[in-house]
Order: structure tokens, then sequence, then C-alpha cells
């Protein structure tokens, strides 16, 4: 049987996280191809409804990651992210999906290697937890 | 010592006294007008009553719950206004009015809150049918025979006729804490007298200014109030634990919602779903028809009106850490779909993660106003 392939939609913010990714992709560290990067100006503008509908739409997990706290380019976009995160997590584990499936980490401009890192560890224990429990629901 | 009064109910009963009681207030030179629910046409809405004649349709007791008037509330008091205006409401009324406040959509300057001590209230539908079958008695006498069965408890049990709403069995919140005067019926005998508790220096002005007799000892009160306080939050557990098994995996929650028709009722109804323009009305959900063949390709077939998970998930994420537990949602649902379970679930789990509590206090922010630069370690694997 073919190995299961996690879909992970990935909001990060342009000025950390993209960049450290832009880093990991230059100096050519081996990374999971299982990510969708989406490039938001800041975690502090991704909505709950993106997180939702990416989950809701068949990723089997959601990485939202920013600028490390007091780093934030818009000051304190990372601090509204992380409330955000937390309240969503209480809501999604309500309807039975693995906390796992929800991360939020800050990874720097220069932390190319934790962005590889974190992708490879997420795509690991994905894996391990098998497709989404949301999978099926679709347009529900 | 705050002030509290009695208000004596003579012969004709305690709605004859709660209106007596509200000329005062409406008489008082500070006061403009009174906010409370009146029978108009036959329906018991909220009203605005200026003239002291119109305070005879007032009914403040009524078991009917038709809308949380907090969001009028809100839209009567946001800008300039003519006066003071003294609101009667119930608990859910004023604790949603504070989560209000706290959003700028409400004022709580030149008001007055009266809260009273809440029974509880039918379900619209269950009330509709009720009066269509004892067509013969007066709304009063329904309100009087409501206040006769309420203290005993019997009208929680499910198996009543009908019981009051489900919202208001689980409530624990019976008594007006947040009021500037309570109109206190718990422990009192109706027929006898009931009691005006001011609670902030606001209702103690006015109340002293009523010049109304002191009432002697509040401990029949107190003891009511915990009682009751004590078997909703029993009856609140157990249903908890309930619809959390209801909706504990995705599949079991699509089942809850199967039934949905995306009228957004329960939006509409809610008095803390605070958007003036709902994002699910506008052209982010104009789907294009090839959206929807493309997504009736993926599963062979598509159940429409689509977007109903994504709706009620979105609605959690807003409003579930302001939800007071008011079941309007549920009231408005046409479909009988458990709204208000769903909420006051995850509401309690939402709001218990911040430390946070709708309508307790008006100087607590709400949680996704604010935040902490060292706070919520757990959800960044205990970096922050």
């Amino acid at each position: 049987m073919e190995e299961f392939e996690p879909t992970i939609v990935a909001f990060v913010c342009n000025w950390c996280t993209y960049t450290a990714a832009d880093l990991a992709g230059t100096a050519r560290m081996v990374q999971s191809p299982n990510v969708r990067l989406v490039r938001m100006m800041c975690t502090g503008m991704v909505d709950p409804k993106y997180v939702i509908k990416a989950l809701l739409s068949g990723a089997d997990a959601v990485l939202i990651s920013g600028c490390h706290p007091g780093d934030c380019h818009y000051i304190n976009g990372n601090y509204k992210a992380r409330r955000r995160v937390k309240l969503l997590s209480e809501i999604l584990t309500t309807v039975g999906l693995d906390p796992r499936r929800l991360k939020l980490t800050w990874i720097g401009a220069s932390e190319g290697n934790e962005f590889a890192e974190t992708v490879n560890e997420l795509v690991r224990d994905i894996k391990a937890l098998g497709p989404s429990e949301a999978a099926s629901l679709g347009a529900m | 010592m705050a002030t509290t009064s009695r208000i004596e109910v003579r012969q004709n009963g305690p709605l004859a006294a709660i209106r007596e009681f509200l000329a005062k207030v409406l008489a008082d030179e500070e006061i403009a007008s009174v906010m409370a629910v009146s029978n108009v046409r036959g329906a018991m809405m909220p009203t605005v009553v200026t003239d002291p004649e119109k305070l005879s349709a007032v009914d403040p007791f009524a078991p009917a719950f038709h809308l949380n008037a907090a969001r009028q509330v809100a839209r009567l008091t946001r800008g300039e206004m003519e006066g003071h205006m003294a609101a009667v409401l119930r608990p859910c009324e004023i604790r949603a009015f504070t989560e209000l406040v706290k959003l700028n959509q409400g004022s709580p300057h030149n008001i007055v809150l009266i809260g009273v001590d809440c029974y509880g209230a039918y379900a619209s539908r269950d009330y509709h049918a009720m009066t269509r079958a004892n067509g013969s008695k007066s709304p009063d006498e329904r309100t009087l025979e409501f206040m006769g069965k309420a203290p005993s408890g019997g009208l929680e049990d499910p198996a009543a006729t009908p019981p009051v709403a489900q919202a208001c069995r689980v409530c624990e919140h019976p008594s007006p804490e947040g009021a500037d005067i309570i109109l206190g019926l718990f422990g009192a005998d109706a027929s006898k007298e009931m009691w005006a508790i001011a609670k902030t220096p606001t209702g103690e002005g006015l109340l002293n200014r009523l010049g109304l007799p002191d009432a002697d000892s509040l401990e029949a009160r107190d003891r009511a109030v915990e009682e009751m306080a004590a078997r909703r939050l029993a009856a609140l557990e157990i249903m908890n634990a309930q619809t959390a098994e209801k909706i504990s995996t995705p599949e079991k929650m699509a089942d809850y919602l199967a039934d949905c028709v995306n009228c957004y009722n329960c939006r509409v109804a809610c008095p803390v779903c605070y958007c003036k323009e709902c994002v699910f009305v506008t052209d982010v959900f104009e789907h294009e028809p090839w959206q929807y063949q493309g997504w009736a390709r993926k599963k062979g077939a598509l159940r429409v009106p689509v977007d109903t998970m994504f709706y009620h998930l979105t609605r959690l994420a807003h409003s579930s850490t302001a939800c007071v537990g008011c079941g309007q949602c549920s009231n408005a649902c046409p479909n009988d779909i458990p709204v208000m379970e769903m909420f006051r679930l995850v509401g309690g789990r939402t709001q218990a993660a911040f430390g946070y509590e709708a309508g307790r206090d008006p100087d607590e922010p709400q949680p996704l106003s604010v935040f902490l630069e060292k706070e919520l370690a757990e959800v960044t694997g205990g970096v922050d």
C-alpha cells in the first residue's frame, strides 16, 4: 500500500518564517514536499476562517508560523495569533480533531534550519496520526 | 449598607404592584423612559414607555422570551440620549448587553438596569401553542399562573407540559447580578411582597428617591438563589456531557447539524454575534457554478446549501467567548437544531481557556481583544 502523504497548509508571515522558508530552499535543505505555503503579511492576520476552511477542505494539518515574541514587524500580531490558535484549538478538539493538527511556531528569518526541521517533524507526526478526521466532510 | 426596599403586593396582585413600582420609576425626575416587555397586540415584546398610562400593558414576568433585548438596549444607548432610560431586563439580557458595551456597540451611561429575578421562559413555540390552547386566558392570567408554578422548580422538569426552555433549565445565573436594581422574587411570597435591591450607586440613588419602605432580611432570597444555581449547574453538567458525546467527532458534528438549512436565524437572534455585516452573506460565499460542480465531482454527491459546518464553526470562533447562554439561537431555529447546547459546551470551554466569563464584569476585557506577552506557552510547545 502506498504511504499516506498528508497535505499541510502553512500560513507563514512575510517577515520571519517566509524568509526562513526561502532560506531553507536556497540553502537546499531537505524538506518534506507536503507543505503548501501561504505567505501572509503577519500571523496576526490569519483569520480563524482560513484555518477552518483549510481543515474542512482536506488539509490534514495547519501550520501557522511567525516571528518570535517581541520580533513582530507589526509589534504584536503574533500575540494575537497565539490567542486565536488557543481559541481554535478548544473548538476543534471539542468536535474531535486531534490537537496536533493545528500547530503554531515561532521561526525567525535566519532560522532556515529550524523551518526545515519543523516541517519534517510535523509531516512525520501527521503521517503517524493518519488522515484528518474531518477529511470526509468536504463542503458540509 | 445598600438599600433594599419592599414592594408591597396588595389585593390586585404582583403585576399591579410592579406596574405601580415602574410608574414611580418613570415619575422620577431623572428617568425619561422605562423599557420593559409589554403586551403589544397579544405579543410580549420590549417597549420603550414614556406615558405612565401605557404601563398597564407592561409585564416583565411574562414567561415569553421572543428576543434577547440586549441588542435593542445597545441600539437605544449608543450616542446622545434624552434623559435616562430605566430598562427592565432578564439576567441574560443584562449579561449580553455587558458584552455589547465592551464592543462599543452600546453604552452603560444614561441607563439604569433593573434586573428581574428570572424563573425562565417557555420556548416561543411552546408559548404560542399554549396561548392557542388556552385562548380564553388573559396574558396577565397566564403570567400569574406561571409565577405560581415556577418557584417549586417543577417547570424545569423536562416532563412538564410544557417545561421552560432548555436554556433556562441550565441557567446558573437566575439572579441579575449586573443590574443597578434587582427586582427580587426568589424566596418571596409574591402574593404579599417583592423586593427592590440596589446593587450600584446609580441604583441606590434612584431607589432612595422612590421612598419605598425598607425590607427586612433577604436571607430567604439568598438561600433560594443558591439552591437554584446549584440545581441548574448540575443540569448544565449533565447537558454538557451529553452534548460533548453528540459532537465528539467531525462525523457526529455533521449529523448534529444535518437539518441546518443555512437560514442564519441563529446568528440574527444571537445578541452577541457582533459583526455589522456577516461574512457569510457577502460575496466571499457567492461561489461560482463550476465550483459546485467540482465539489460534487470530488465526492459524488454534494449537499446544498454548502458551508454549513464552516458557518457553525466560524460562529463558535467569533461568538462563543461572549455567549451568555440565553438560548435565543435554539429558539430561532426552524429545524430544532440544539444550537444553544453546542454553544454552552464550547463557550464554557473557550471562556475557561482564557479565565473569562461572558457578562460577569464590564471591566473584564473580551479575551480576543487583548493579549499578554507571556502566556499560553502550551500553544507553542512550551516556547513563549
